[in-house]
């Protein structure tokens, strides 16, 4: 029995509650005659048991199998000899390794070594005590579960609005999950780079103004020794959105306009796909189109009219990215200015407001929250955008307002930095995370910044 | 049997309307007007005069098409793709469906009222200058004052928002909405008015103010309103219209044709033998 088993018996277990409880209500009833009697209709009654019967003991084995590993591992540790357990850390999680490798059938290094050998037979047989103990603990747990709300069944269990409880409990952890995880990764990455502020002070990493992660590995190498200012990274990143939102916003938005104000049936059907189609394609084939012919466009341009553009530039790479997101824009706009009522439409055109003046004195300012949300997501698709950066902008950390130089992004350098055989807790590697942070930060500033606009506007105007 | 198991509209000889449809004194002429909604044909041979300063109620069956054929007459179905009129509507002496017409303002000299109040999401002020200030008739802050305060005190709710006309239109109650809409069309100073079922969500005092309000504007404006209640009808009009089917069927002064109808159909509607 593994625990995917014990999930199925578990279910299983509380389908049949389902049945024992309505069978139960029918009873207490007297019969289907009866039914009138009762506070709620049978199946609340089969839903309130299934409940009972599923839910704590599916949450005992979630809640098992997330601390059986360490609790395992740490009793394993503990019956080892004493020379092994003051091993250093890394050294530690090795042996570790190797003897959950062994447990789970895989051939590693140590195998012949008989100690490891001992210790993964003990971690197997804690392992299946853990899993017996557990299979009984969540079984007993749900058959308990269910005598005792089948014992209080009665016509006045009010089994409706404690169903509508359960579930509602039950929508409020999902979201929870949703709070929990976030805050998980805001944690860990804030973790990792207070590690590396320890060795970068925050105010370099801000305000530095050159960015050079290069450093040596070993102590005997000889090399740079890394500078970490993140304002060049975090220019580039902010030139190459702004790029491809002066691209995406105007011809989004009109195109939205367009669809939904002007252009009949046919067209709309017909453009609407087509459009959307944009959105399908694949970054990196974006990258292509800007590394191979948006960028070399613009050298050969530069050449002609004597002016050198290098072939990577924030200028191809922004102007891609652009129309990458177009269709993000027009398909979220049109679906906000659709929303607008018609009435309100009718009612300026009763006045006799022309089209475009309808649009732009009545129809955007209704839609104008919705519409602030589409460019708040298509910023933030543009600066969580990678590889369109890698291609066509470079990784050179300019710090420079001439779009047409290569620049790179907080993305990409998160990348970069990560790739490669570095000792993870390097500054090198570190600085990822930090840069992790700075992206997020701004990200979330933008966010509050846009919740504002949008409240403001609301306020005015309902 | 009752006539309307049996009623045609595409019958030739049922398009014949009873009663007088002109008028000495028109202002609008409509001859032959047929509207389809894609193949669906709505209004039938609709021929009928509205007279300078009147008032004239289109009653009749929920789906009888009144709000068709008062949309015809600012043209405000060209916002629905599907629909298609015919026939001749003349103001004055202007034909509105001349290719030539820019409807823009048309819909300046025909203004609507639509049955449910759609204010715009501004301020109560800007819901008024809003229209003005689109056609050029007011250019400065005095002016504009001005002619906000003259359109809320003809439409009755000066008094009532004077205080707060920078707040939003929207935040009205129902029956202020609809008298700010009211305000917000005669602001543009048009020739005729058209009412659809303009009291249909208000309660019965809200309901009297706008239709004292009516009787007011009839001095200066031609007015045509669809109501569905026969007193609000012969409290303000002239003359009555009586549609059924897409078909109209019979016009005549008010009193006459609430206590003398002329045809089967419209003693049947007014008795409340159905509809
Ligand atoms: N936008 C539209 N598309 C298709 N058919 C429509 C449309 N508007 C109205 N119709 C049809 O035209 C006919 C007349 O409708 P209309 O709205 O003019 O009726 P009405 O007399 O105003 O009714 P009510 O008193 O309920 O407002 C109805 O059969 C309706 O189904
Ligand atoms: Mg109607």
């Amino acid at each position: 029995m593994n625990p995917l088993h014990l999930l199925i018996v578990l279910l299983l277990l509380s389908s049949a509650g389902y049945y024992i409880g309505r069978k139960k209500a029918f009873a207490v009833a007297g019969g289907a005659q009866g039914i009138q009697k009762l506070h709620s209709r049978p199946v609340y009654y089969g839903a309130l048991t299934a409940m009972w019967c599923g839910i704590p003991a599916i949450a005992v084995v979630a809640a098992w199998l997330a601390f059986e590993p360490s609790i395992i591992t740490g009793l394993v540790l503990n019956g080892l000899p004493d020379e092994i357990r003051s091993l250093p850390d890394g050294m530690l999680n090795l042996l570790v390794n190797d003897i959950r490798n062994l447990v789970d059938g895989n051939i590693v290094s140590a195998a012949s070594d008989p100690m490891i050998q001992q210790a993964a037979d003990r971690y197997a047989h804690l392992k299946l005590i853990s899993l017996t103990s557990l299979t009984i603990a969540s079984v007993s747990l749900s058959l308990l579960a269910l005598i005792f709300i089948r014992s209080r069944i009665v016509p006045n269990l009010r089994a409706r609005n404690q169903v509508e409880r359960i579930v509602r409990y039950l929508l409020i952890a999902c979201s929870m999950i949703a709070i929990f995880t976030t805050i998980g990764i805001i944690l860990s990455v804030l973790y990792e780079a207070i590690r590396f502020f320890q060795t970068v002070p925050v105010t370099d990493f801000l305000f530095g103004l050159k960015w050079s992660p290069q450093m040596a590995i070993r102590a005997d190498q000889v090399g740079s020794s890394g500078t970490f200012g993140a304002i060049p990274v975090l220019a580039g990143t902010l030139m190459i959105s702004m790029i491809s939102m002066a691209v995406a916003a105007p011809i989004g938005l009109m195109s939205a306009i367009y669809l939904s104000e002007y252009a009949n049936r046919r067209i709309r059907d017909m453009v609407k796909p087509l459009m959307e189609i944009l959105a399908g394609i694949p970054t990196v084939v974006y990258g292509f189109f800007a590394a191979l012919t948006v960028a070399p466009f613009f050298r050969d341009t530069g050449d002609f009219l004597g002016l050198s553009i290098s072939s990577e530039s924030a200028m191809a790479a922004g102007l891609v990215m652009g129309v990458m997101i177009i269709p993000f824009v027009s398909s979220l706009s049109d679906d906000v200015i659709n929303a607008v009522p018609q009435a309100l439409r009718d009612g300026a055109l009763a006045l006799g407001a022309t089209r475009s003046e309808t649009v732009r004195q009545v129809v955007i300012p209704a839609a104008f929250p919705g519409i602030v949300g589409s460019l708040l997501l298509a910023v933030s698709r543009a600066i969580g955008e990678t590889m369109i950066v890698v291609m066509a902008a470079g990784l050179s950390a300019n710090l420079t307002a001439n779009p047409f130089q290569a620049v790179t992004t907080v993305t990409v350098q998160i990348v970069t930095l990560l790739v490669g055989d570095q000792e993870f807790d390097s500054p090198k590697t570190l600085a990822a995370f930090a840069l992790g942070l700075l992206l997020f930060l701004v990200t979330l500033a933008l966010n509050v910044i846009a919740l504002v606009v949008v409240r403001k506007y609301r306020e005015q105007y309902e | 049997m009752s006539d309307s198991d049996t009623f045609d509209p595409a019958d030739p000889k049922n398009q014949k309307t009873v009663g007088n449809i002109r008028s000495d004194n028109p202002r609008m002429i409509c001859r032959g007007v047929e509207v389809f909604y894609a193949d669906k044909q709505a209004i039938f041979n609709i021929s009928l005069d509205i007279g300078k300063n009147e008032v004239i109620a289109l009653i009749g069956p929920s789906g009888c098409g009144k709000s068709t054929f008062l949309r015809c007459l600012n043209r405000m179905n060209d916002t629905i793709d599907i629909c298609r009129v015919s026939g001749t509507i003349k103001l004055d002496e202007m034909d509105i469906y001349d290719p030539a017409i820019d409807v823009v303002p048309l819909r300046a000299q025909v203004g609507m009222v639509f049955q449910k109040p759609n204010p715009f999401p501004k301020s109560i002020y800007d819901n008024i200058a809003y229209g003005p200030k689109i056609h050029g008739i007011v250019t400065n802050r005095t002016d504009t004052d001005e002619i906000v305060e003259m359109s809320l005190r003809k439409a009755g709710l000066w008094k009532e928002v004077k205080d707060r006309l920078d707040q939003p239109g929207t935040g009205l109650s129902g029956g202020q909405q609809q008298r700010l809409c009211i305000a917000r069309t005669i602001a543009v100073n048009p020739e005729v008015i058209l009412m659809d079922e303009p009291c249909s969500a208000l309660d019965p005092i809200a309901t009297s103010i706008i239709e004292e309000l009516i009787l007011e504007l009839s001095a200066q404006y031609t007015i045509a309103i669809v109501t569905h209640s026969m007193q609000q009808a012969s409290r303000v009009s002239q003359r009555t219209a009586y549609f059924h089917l897409g078909v109209l069927i019979e016009v005549g002064p008010t009193d006459q044709l609430f206590t003398r109808p002329l045809h089967r159909l419209t003693q049947d509607y007014i008795t409340g033998r159905f509809g």
